[in-house]
Protein backbone atom coordinates (compact mmCIF):
# COMPACT_ATOMS: atom_id res chain seq x y z
CA UNK A 1 0.00 0.00 0.00
CA UNK A 2 1.45 3.72 -1.14
CA UNK A 3 1.74 5.86 2.03
CA UNK A 4 -0.89 8.40 2.99
CA UNK A 5 -0.88 11.73 1.79
CA UNK A 6 -1.23 14.33 4.57
CA UNK A 7 -3.77 16.34 3.84
CA UNK A 8 -1.66 19.69 3.92
CA UNK A 9 0.73 18.08 0.59
CA UNK A 10 -3.22 17.90 -0.68
CA UNK A 11 -3.88 21.44 0.05
CA UNK A 12 -1.14 22.81 -1.44
CA UNK A 13 -1.97 20.89 -4.53
CA UNK A 14 -5.57 22.17 -4.88
CA UNK A 15 -4.00 25.40 -4.57
CA UNK A 16 -1.66 25.30 -7.11
CA UNK A 17 -4.51 23.80 -9.36
CA UNK A 18 -2.79 20.49 -9.49
CA UNK A 19 -5.64 18.43 -11.05
CA UNK A 20 -4.63 15.06 -9.57
CA UNK A 21 -4.18 16.73 -5.76
CA UNK A 22 -8.00 18.19 -6.78
CA UNK A 23 -9.68 14.75 -7.32
CA UNK A 24 -8.11 13.43 -3.71
CA UNK A 25 -9.25 16.31 -2.31
CA UNK A 26 -13.08 16.29 -3.41
CA UNK A 27 -12.90 12.30 -2.23
CA UNK A 28 -11.34 12.87 0.61
CA UNK A 29 -14.35 15.51 1.21
CA UNK A 30 -16.69 12.65 0.41
CA UNK A 31 -15.52 9.97 2.13
CA UNK A 32 -13.84 11.02 5.63
CA UNK A 33 -15.55 13.75 7.24
CA UNK A 34 -12.51 14.83 9.87
CA UNK A 35 -10.24 15.20 7.14
CA UNK A 36 -12.37 17.11 5.15
CA UNK A 37 -12.52 19.56 7.84
CA UNK A 38 -8.91 20.28 8.49
CA UNK A 39 -8.76 20.33 4.36
CA UNK A 40 -11.92 22.75 4.34
CA UNK A 41 -10.04 24.50 7.14
CA UNK A 42 -6.54 25.16 5.41
CA UNK A 43 -7.97 26.19 2.05
CA UNK A 44 -11.17 28.48 3.25
CA UNK A 45 -8.66 31.91 3.15
CA UNK A 46 -7.97 31.32 -0.70
CA UNK A 47 -12.25 30.55 -1.41
CA UNK A 48 -14.84 32.89 -2.56
CA UNK A 49 -13.47 34.09 -5.85
CA UNK A 50 -15.10 31.79 -8.19
CA UNK A 51 -18.70 32.49 -9.51
CA UNK A 52 -20.66 29.47 -8.59
CA UNK A 53 -23.82 28.25 -10.49
CA UNK A 54 -26.50 25.88 -9.73
CA UNK A 55 -28.15 24.14 -12.40
CA UNK A 56 -31.46 22.48 -11.75
CA UNK A 57 -34.20 20.78 -13.00
CA UNK A 58 -36.67 18.43 -13.82
CA UNK A 59 -34.89 14.71 -15.49
CA UNK A 60 -34.62 14.88 -19.07
CA UNK A 61 -34.82 18.47 -19.53
CA UNK A 62 -30.87 18.45 -20.75
CA UNK A 63 -29.76 19.94 -17.88
CA UNK A 64 -25.85 17.64 -18.63
CA UNK A 65 -26.05 18.94 -22.50
CA UNK A 66 -26.59 22.17 -21.39
CA UNK A 67 -23.77 22.76 -18.88
CA UNK A 68 -21.53 21.18 -21.83
CA UNK A 69 -22.16 24.50 -24.39
CA UNK A 70 -22.02 26.85 -21.14
CA UNK A 71 -18.26 25.28 -20.60
CA UNK A 72 -17.41 25.97 -24.62
CA UNK A 73 -18.81 29.18 -24.19
CA UNK A 74 -16.87 30.48 -20.70
CA UNK A 75 -13.49 28.87 -22.51
CA UNK A 76 -14.22 30.49 -25.40
CA UNK A 77 -14.30 33.53 -23.20
CA UNK A 78 -11.18 32.83 -21.47
CA UNK A 79 -12.45 31.63 -18.13
CA UNK A 80 -11.64 28.20 -16.31
CA UNK A 81 -14.44 25.91 -15.54
CA UNK A 82 -14.92 23.14 -12.61
CA UNK A 83 -18.46 21.38 -12.72
CA UNK A 84 -19.67 18.88 -10.03
CA UNK A 85 -22.38 16.75 -11.32
CA UNK A 86 -24.44 15.04 -8.94
CA UNK A 87 -26.93 12.00 -9.80
CA UNK A 88 -28.86 9.82 -7.66
CA UNK A 89 -27.34 7.05 -5.20
CA UNK A 90 -29.91 4.09 -5.17
CA UNK A 91 -31.60 4.15 -1.72
CA UNK A 92 -31.72 -0.25 -2.21
CA UNK A 93 -28.13 -0.99 -3.13
CA UNK A 94 -25.97 2.36 -2.26
CA UNK A 95 -24.67 2.05 -6.11
CA UNK A 96 -24.92 4.65 -7.88
CA UNK A 97 -24.90 5.17 -12.10
CA UNK A 98 -23.49 8.89 -12.52
CA UNK A 99 -23.56 9.44 -16.60
CA UNK A 100 -23.44 13.27 -16.81
CA UNK A 101 -20.19 13.39 -17.77
CA UNK A 102 -21.02 12.02 -21.29
CA UNK A 103 -22.83 14.92 -22.22
CA UNK A 104 -19.62 17.09 -21.66
CA UNK A 105 -17.00 14.28 -22.25
CA UNK A 106 -15.38 16.20 -25.11
CA UNK A 107 -14.02 18.85 -22.49
CA UNK A 108 -12.77 16.17 -20.37
CA UNK A 109 -9.25 16.62 -21.78
CA UNK A 110 -9.37 20.36 -21.69
CA UNK A 111 -6.61 21.61 -19.13
CA UNK A 112 -8.58 24.65 -17.66
CA UNK A 113 -12.14 22.50 -17.14
CA UNK A 114 -12.48 19.69 -14.22
CA UNK A 115 -15.43 18.15 -14.04
CA UNK A 116 -16.67 15.52 -10.96
CA UNK A 117 -19.42 13.58 -10.49
CA UNK A 118 -20.75 12.59 -7.68
CA UNK A 119 -23.22 10.30 -5.88
CA UNK A 120 -25.83 11.83 -3.39
CA UNK A 121 -25.13 8.80 -1.08
CA UNK A 122 -28.26 9.82 0.13
CA UNK A 123 -28.79 13.17 0.87
CA UNK A 124 -31.59 14.53 0.31
CA UNK A 125 -32.61 18.22 -1.07
CA UNK A 126 -30.82 17.22 -4.74
CA UNK A 127 -26.96 17.38 -3.97
CA UNK A 128 -24.91 15.44 -2.10
CA UNK A 129 -23.38 16.54 1.28
CA UNK A 130 -20.07 16.68 -0.28
CA UNK A 131 -21.15 18.98 -2.73
CA UNK A 132 -20.53 22.73 -0.94
CA UNK A 133 -16.95 21.20 -0.10
CA UNK A 134 -15.84 19.94 -3.67
CA UNK A 135 -17.65 23.70 -5.15
CA UNK A 136 -14.83 25.37 -2.60
CA UNK A 137 -12.27 22.84 -3.42
CA UNK A 138 -12.96 23.95 -7.16
CA UNK A 139 -12.68 27.51 -6.52
CA UNK A 140 -9.60 27.57 -4.14
CA UNK A 141 -8.01 25.66 -7.07
CA UNK A 142 -8.31 28.92 -9.05
CA UNK A 143 -11.60 28.08 -11.39
CA UNK A 144 -13.36 31.22 -12.54
CA UNK A 145 -16.89 29.54 -12.99
CA UNK A 146 -18.15 25.96 -10.83
CA UNK A 147 -21.29 24.62 -11.82
CA UNK A 148 -23.33 22.18 -9.57
CA UNK A 149 -25.31 19.79 -11.56
CA UNK A 150 -28.21 18.61 -9.22
CA UNK A 151 -29.91 15.44 -9.63
CA UNK A 152 -33.21 15.75 -11.81
CA UNK A 153 -35.42 17.76 -9.58
CA UNK A 154 -38.94 18.65 -9.42
CA UNK A 155 -40.11 19.65 -6.03
CA UNK A 156 -38.35 19.96 -2.74
CA UNK A 157 -34.90 19.79 -4.12
CA UNK A 158 -33.81 23.20 -3.14
CA UNK A 159 -30.88 22.66 -1.47
CA UNK A 160 -28.89 24.32 -4.11
CA UNK A 161 -29.66 27.35 -3.34
CA UNK A 162 -27.06 27.39 -0.27
CA UNK A 163 -24.66 26.79 -2.82
CA UNK A 164 -25.47 28.52 -5.68
CA UNK A 165 -25.20 32.09 -6.28
CA UNK A 166 -27.10 32.24 -9.39
CA UNK A 167 -29.44 29.51 -10.22
CA UNK A 168 -30.60 28.47 -13.41
CA UNK A 169 -33.68 25.98 -13.49
CA UNK A 170 -33.83 23.86 -17.11
CA UNK A 171 -37.24 22.86 -17.86
CA UNK A 172 -38.22 21.39 -21.72
CA UNK A 173 -41.95 21.69 -23.51
CA UNK A 174 -43.93 18.93 -24.09
CA UNK A 175 -42.77 17.85 -20.19
CA UNK A 176 -46.59 19.93 -19.81
CA UNK A 177 -48.12 19.66 -16.27
CA UNK A 178 -44.49 19.45 -15.40
CA UNK A 179 -44.54 22.97 -14.73
CA UNK A 180 -47.48 23.02 -12.29
CA UNK A 181 -45.96 20.71 -10.35
CA UNK A 182 -42.42 21.96 -10.26
CA UNK A 183 -44.23 25.93 -9.10
CA UNK A 184 -44.07 25.38 -5.51
CA UNK A 185 -40.52 24.53 -5.37
CA UNK A 186 -38.06 25.27 -7.86
CA UNK A 187 -39.84 27.95 -9.74
CA UNK A 188 -39.40 29.86 -6.14
CA UNK A 189 -35.37 29.37 -6.85
CA UNK A 190 -34.76 30.52 -10.22
CA UNK A 191 -32.49 33.50 -11.20
CA UNK A 192 -32.97 32.50 -14.66
CA UNK A 193 -35.41 30.65 -16.15
CA UNK A 194 -34.59 28.17 -19.27
CA UNK A 195 -37.03 26.69 -21.90
CA UNK A 196 -34.88 24.58 -23.31
CA UNK A 197 -35.52 22.32 -26.38
CA UNK A 198 -36.65 24.82 -27.90
CA UNK A 199 -36.71 24.00 -31.18
CA UNK A 200 -39.57 21.87 -29.99
CA UNK A 201 -43.32 23.80 -31.24
CA UNK A 202 -44.46 23.90 -27.87
CA UNK A 203 -41.97 25.81 -26.07
CA UNK A 204 -43.14 29.66 -26.56
CA UNK A 205 -46.09 27.78 -24.68
CA UNK A 206 -43.98 27.10 -22.01
CA UNK A 207 -42.00 30.34 -22.02
CA UNK A 208 -45.49 32.16 -21.63
CA UNK A 209 -46.62 29.75 -18.56
CA UNK A 210 -43.00 30.39 -16.72
CA UNK A 211 -43.95 34.41 -17.43
CA UNK A 212 -47.42 34.35 -16.24
CA UNK A 213 -46.28 31.90 -13.18
CA UNK A 214 -43.23 34.54 -12.33
CA UNK A 215 -45.82 37.70 -12.44
CA UNK A 216 -47.35 36.24 -9.33
CA UNK A 217 -44.36 35.27 -7.86
CA UNK A 218 -42.19 37.99 -7.58
CA UNK A 219 -43.55 41.23 -6.82
CA UNK A 220 -41.10 42.32 -4.19
CA UNK A 221 -37.62 41.04 -5.50
CA UNK A 222 -35.31 43.66 -6.68
CA UNK A 223 -33.81 40.72 -9.34
CA UNK A 224 -36.28 40.08 -11.71
CA UNK A 225 -35.91 36.51 -12.91
CA UNK A 226 -35.83 36.12 -16.91
CA UNK A 227 -37.21 33.40 -19.05
CA UNK A 228 -35.09 32.67 -21.96
CA UNK A 229 -35.47 29.44 -24.30
CA UNK A 230 -31.92 27.26 -25.75
CA UNK A 231 -31.67 24.72 -27.69
CA UNK A 232 -28.60 23.18 -26.10
CA UNK A 233 -27.37 20.34 -29.16
CA UNK A 234 -27.11 23.14 -31.64
CA UNK A 235 -25.91 26.04 -28.51
CA UNK A 236 -28.69 28.02 -29.74
CA UNK A 237 -29.69 30.73 -27.11
CA UNK A 238 -27.02 30.10 -25.01
CA UNK A 239 -24.31 32.59 -25.42
CA UNK A 240 -27.13 34.76 -24.57
CA UNK A 241 -27.75 32.59 -21.07
CA UNK A 242 -24.31 33.18 -20.29
CA UNK A 243 -24.80 37.22 -20.94
CA UNK A 244 -27.45 37.13 -18.64
CA UNK A 245 -25.86 34.83 -15.75
CA UNK A 246 -23.19 37.51 -16.18
CA UNK A 247 -26.12 40.25 -15.83
CA UNK A 248 -26.78 38.45 -12.42
CA UNK A 249 -23.25 37.81 -10.82
CA UNK A 250 -23.19 41.65 -11.33
CA UNK A 251 -26.29 42.24 -9.79
CA UNK A 252 -24.55 40.03 -7.00
CA UNK A 253 -21.20 41.93 -6.59
CA UNK A 254 -23.25 45.39 -6.57
CA UNK A 255 -25.39 44.51 -3.84
CA UNK A 256 -23.52 42.97 -1.71
CA UNK A 257 -20.90 45.88 -2.46
CA UNK A 258 -24.00 48.30 -0.58
CA UNK A 259 -24.82 45.36 1.74
CA UNK A 260 -20.62 45.34 2.92
CA UNK A 261 -20.09 48.95 2.59
CA UNK A 262 -23.49 49.56 4.84
CA UNK A 263 -22.89 46.64 7.24
CA UNK A 264 -19.32 48.18 8.10
CA UNK A 265 -20.50 51.36 8.25
CA UNK A 266 -22.81 50.51 10.70
CA UNK A 267 -20.73 48.64 12.97
CA UNK A 268 -18.01 51.68 12.73
CA UNK A 269 -20.76 53.70 13.88
CA UNK A 270 -21.63 52.21 16.76
CA UNK A 271 -17.64 51.55 17.80
CA UNK A 272 -17.16 55.06 17.54
CA UNK A 273 -20.10 56.10 19.75
CA UNK A 274 -19.40 53.98 22.23
CA UNK A 275 -15.64 54.88 22.39
CA UNK A 276 -16.83 58.42 22.46
CA UNK A 277 -19.35 57.94 25.49
CA UNK A 278 -17.18 55.18 27.50
CA UNK A 279 -14.49 57.91 27.42
CA UNK A 280 -16.25 61.19 28.31
CA UNK A 281 -17.98 59.30 31.47
CA UNK A 282 -14.70 57.60 32.97
CA UNK A 283 -12.91 61.07 32.17
CA UNK A 284 -15.59 62.52 34.10
CA UNK A 285 -15.46 59.87 36.75
CA UNK A 286 -11.41 60.62 37.23
CA UNK A 287 -12.22 64.54 37.50
CA UNK A 288 -14.59 63.66 40.42
CA UNK A 289 -12.21 61.64 42.00
CA UNK A 290 -15.36 58.86 41.97
CA UNK A 291 -13.50 56.59 39.35
CA UNK A 292 -11.52 55.27 42.30
CA UNK A 293 -14.65 55.04 44.82
CA UNK A 294 -16.39 53.23 42.30
CA UNK A 295 -13.79 50.43 41.34
CA UNK A 296 -12.78 49.71 45.18
CA UNK A 297 -17.06 49.01 45.24
CA UNK A 298 -16.74 46.75 43.05
CA UNK A 299 -13.11 45.21 44.44
CA UNK A 300 -14.78 44.63 47.37
CA UNK A 301 -17.98 42.66 45.78
CA UNK A 302 -20.39 45.73 47.03
CA UNK A 303 -21.80 46.57 43.67
CA UNK A 304 -21.10 44.93 40.13
CA UNK A 305 -19.95 46.71 36.87
CA UNK A 306 -23.54 46.62 35.20
CA UNK A 307 -24.69 48.11 38.52
CA UNK A 308 -21.90 50.66 38.74
CA UNK A 309 -22.07 51.45 35.46
CA UNK A 310 -26.04 51.91 35.18
CA UNK A 311 -26.12 54.03 38.42
CA UNK A 312 -23.41 56.40 36.86
CA UNK A 313 -25.79 56.91 33.61
CA UNK A 314 -28.43 57.68 36.03
CA UNK A 315 -26.16 60.26 37.46
CA UNK A 316 -25.06 61.62 34.10
CA UNK A 317 -28.56 62.08 32.43
CA UNK A 318 -29.85 63.52 35.91
CA UNK A 319 -26.87 66.20 35.79
CA UNK A 320 -27.57 67.11 32.26
CA UNK A 321 -31.61 67.56 33.08
CA UNK A 322 -30.70 69.75 36.05
CA UNK A 323 -27.76 72.02 33.43
CA UNK A 324 -31.34 72.43 31.23
CA UNK A 325 -33.83 73.37 33.80
CA UNK A 326 -31.54 75.75 35.38
CA UNK B 1 -20.72 10.84 10.34
CA UNK B 2 -19.16 7.97 8.15
CA UNK B 3 -16.07 7.24 6.88
CA UNK B 4 -16.78 4.98 4.58
CA UNK B 5 -14.98 3.67 1.21
CA UNK B 6 -17.55 3.59 -1.84
CA UNK B 7 -15.98 1.92 -4.59
CA UNK B 8 -15.56 4.12 -7.61
CA UNK B 9 -15.46 2.73 -11.19
CA UNK B 10 -14.89 3.94 -14.47
CA UNK B 11 -16.41 2.34 -17.43
CA UNK B 12 -15.36 3.42 -20.54
CA UNK B 13 -15.23 2.60 -24.26
CA UNK B 14 -12.05 3.15 -26.38
CA UNK B 15 -12.03 3.21 -29.81
CA UNK B 16 -14.46 4.16 -32.42
CA UNK B 17 -16.75 0.56 -32.39
CA UNK B 18 -20.14 1.66 -31.73
CA UNK B 19 -21.77 -0.64 -29.54
CA UNK B 20 -22.22 -0.74 -25.45
CA UNK B 21 -24.93 -3.05 -24.62
CA UNK B 22 -21.46 -4.99 -23.18
CA UNK B 23 -20.25 -2.21 -21.13
CA UNK B 24 -24.18 -1.01 -19.93
CA UNK B 25 -24.91 -4.50 -18.75
CA UNK B 26 -21.62 -4.58 -16.47
CA UNK B 27 -21.78 -1.13 -15.44
CA UNK B 28 -25.77 -2.06 -14.10
CA UNK B 29 -24.11 -5.16 -12.51
CA UNK B 30 -21.33 -3.34 -10.93
CA UNK B 31 -23.76 -0.29 -9.85
CA UNK B 32 -26.29 -2.83 -8.18
CA UNK B 33 -23.25 -4.55 -6.04
CA UNK B 34 -23.12 -0.79 -4.40
CA UNK B 35 -20.30 1.10 -6.53
CA UNK B 36 -20.66 4.36 -8.14
CA UNK B 37 -20.21 3.62 -11.58
CA UNK B 38 -18.94 6.08 -13.94
CA UNK B 39 -19.90 6.11 -17.55
CA UNK B 40 -17.55 7.66 -20.15
CA UNK B 41 -20.19 6.87 -23.30
CA UNK B 42 -19.08 5.65 -26.56
CA UNK B 43 -15.95 6.28 -28.51
CA UNK B 44 -13.44 7.59 -26.32
CA UNK B 45 -9.43 8.47 -26.46
CA UNK B 46 -6.95 6.95 -24.27
CA UNK B 47 -6.50 10.61 -23.24
CA UNK B 48 -10.22 11.14 -22.40
CA UNK B 49 -10.42 8.07 -20.54
CA UNK B 50 -6.99 8.12 -18.60
CA UNK B 51 -8.13 12.29 -17.59
CA UNK B 52 -11.53 10.64 -16.70
CA UNK B 53 -9.86 8.15 -14.35
CA UNK B 54 -8.04 11.28 -13.17
CA UNK B 55 -11.01 13.67 -12.20
CA UNK B 56 -12.88 11.22 -10.79
CA UNK B 57 -10.35 9.62 -8.89
CA UNK B 58 -11.71 6.16 -9.32
CA UNK B 59 -10.24 3.27 -7.81
CA UNK B 60 -10.74 0.90 -11.29
CA UNK B 61 -11.33 1.54 -14.83
CA UNK B 62 -13.04 -1.40 -16.89
CA UNK B 63 -12.50 -0.77 -20.63
CA UNK B 64 -15.13 -2.43 -23.11
CA UNK B 65 -13.71 -3.23 -26.87
CA UNK B 66 -15.09 -5.07 -29.32
CA UNK B 67 -13.52 -2.97 -32.41
CA UNK B 68 -10.53 -5.24 -32.29
CA UNK B 69 -7.96 -2.20 -31.94
CA UNK B 70 -7.16 -3.21 -28.24
CA UNK B 71 -3.36 -3.68 -29.50
CA UNK B 72 -3.49 -0.34 -30.68
CA UNK B 73 -5.40 1.48 -27.52
CA UNK B 74 -4.55 -0.66 -24.44
CA UNK B 75 -0.91 -0.07 -24.69
CA UNK B 76 -1.52 3.68 -24.91
CA UNK B 77 -4.16 3.87 -22.06
CA UNK B 78 -1.53 1.91 -19.45
CA UNK B 79 0.97 4.48 -20.77
CA UNK B 80 -1.10 7.36 -19.76
CA UNK B 81 -2.27 5.62 -16.93
CA UNK B 82 1.78 5.09 -15.77
CA UNK B 83 2.32 8.64 -17.22
CA UNK B 84 -0.22 10.62 -15.27
CA UNK B 85 0.58 8.76 -11.63
CA UNK B 86 -2.68 6.93 -11.84
CA UNK B 87 -0.69 3.58 -10.35
CA UNK B 88 -3.04 2.95 -7.19
CA UNK B 89 -5.58 2.63 -10.28
CA UNK B 90 -6.52 -1.18 -11.05
CA UNK B 91 -7.42 -1.55 -14.90
CA UNK B 92 -9.44 -4.89 -16.17
CA UNK B 93 -11.27 -4.98 -19.75
CA UNK B 94 -13.63 -7.28 -21.65
CA UNK B 95 -15.19 -7.76 -24.84
CA UNK B 96 -13.58 -9.33 -28.15
CA UNK B 97 -9.93 -9.97 -27.48
CA UNK B 98 -8.46 -13.12 -29.04
CA UNK B 99 -7.20 -15.69 -26.52
CA UNK B 100 -3.73 -15.73 -28.18
CA UNK B 101 -3.98 -11.52 -27.27
CA UNK B 102 -3.97 -11.90 -23.37
CA UNK B 103 -0.69 -12.53 -22.17
CA UNK B 104 0.49 -9.50 -24.32
CA UNK B 105 -2.54 -7.68 -22.84
CA UNK B 106 -1.74 -8.54 -19.32
CA UNK B 107 1.94 -7.68 -19.40
CA UNK B 108 1.06 -4.09 -20.25
CA UNK B 109 -0.49 -4.42 -16.65
CA UNK B 110 -4.60 -5.09 -17.02
CA UNK B 111 -5.14 -6.67 -14.46
CA UNK B 112 -8.24 -9.65 -16.11
CA UNK B 113 -9.96 -9.72 -19.32
CA UNK B 114 -13.39 -11.18 -19.73
CA UNK B 115 -14.74 -12.91 -22.83
CA UNK B 116 -18.07 -13.13 -24.08
CA UNK B 117 -20.74 -14.86 -21.86
CA UNK B 118 -19.04 -14.07 -19.11
CA UNK B 119 -21.45 -13.91 -15.88
CA UNK B 120 -21.68 -10.87 -14.48
CA UNK B 121 -21.50 -12.01 -11.05
CA UNK B 122 -18.08 -13.39 -12.02
CA UNK B 123 -16.83 -9.92 -12.69
CA UNK B 124 -18.77 -8.17 -9.53
CA UNK B 125 -16.37 -10.36 -7.41
CA UNK B 126 -13.49 -10.55 -9.19
CA UNK B 127 -13.85 -6.68 -8.71
CA UNK B 128 -14.05 -6.98 -4.95
CA UNK B 129 -11.47 -9.35 -4.43
CA UNK B 130 -8.83 -7.28 -6.54
CA UNK B 131 -9.62 -3.75 -5.16
CA UNK B 132 -6.61 -1.68 -4.95
CA UNK B 133 -5.40 -0.41 -1.81
CA UNK B 134 -6.13 3.50 -1.49
CA UNK B 135 -4.28 6.21 0.07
Amino acid sequence: MKPLLPVGEIAKGVLAGDRRSVAKAITIIENNASKAQELIASIYPHTGKAHIIGITGPPGSGKSTLIGKIIREYRRKGKTVGVIAVDPTSPFTGGAFLGDRIRMQELSTDQGVFIRSMATRNYLGGIARATKGAVKVLDAAGKDTVIVETVGAGQSEVEIIKIGQTIVVVCAPGLGDEIQAIKAGIMEIGDIFVVNKADREDANKAVMDIQAMLQLNNKEKKWRPTVLKTTALTGEGVSQLIEKIEEHKLFLEQELERNTSRGKAESELAEAIKEKVANSIIEELKSEGKFEEFLQKILEKKMDPASVAEKLLNEKFRKQVQKCQN
Amino acid sequence: MQSERKIRILIAKPGLDSHDRGAKIVARALRDAGMEVIYTGLRQTPEQIVETALQEDVDIIGLSILSGAHKVLFPRIMELVEQKGLTDVMVFAGGIIPEEDVPEMKKLGIKEIFGPGTPTEKIVQFVFENLPERT
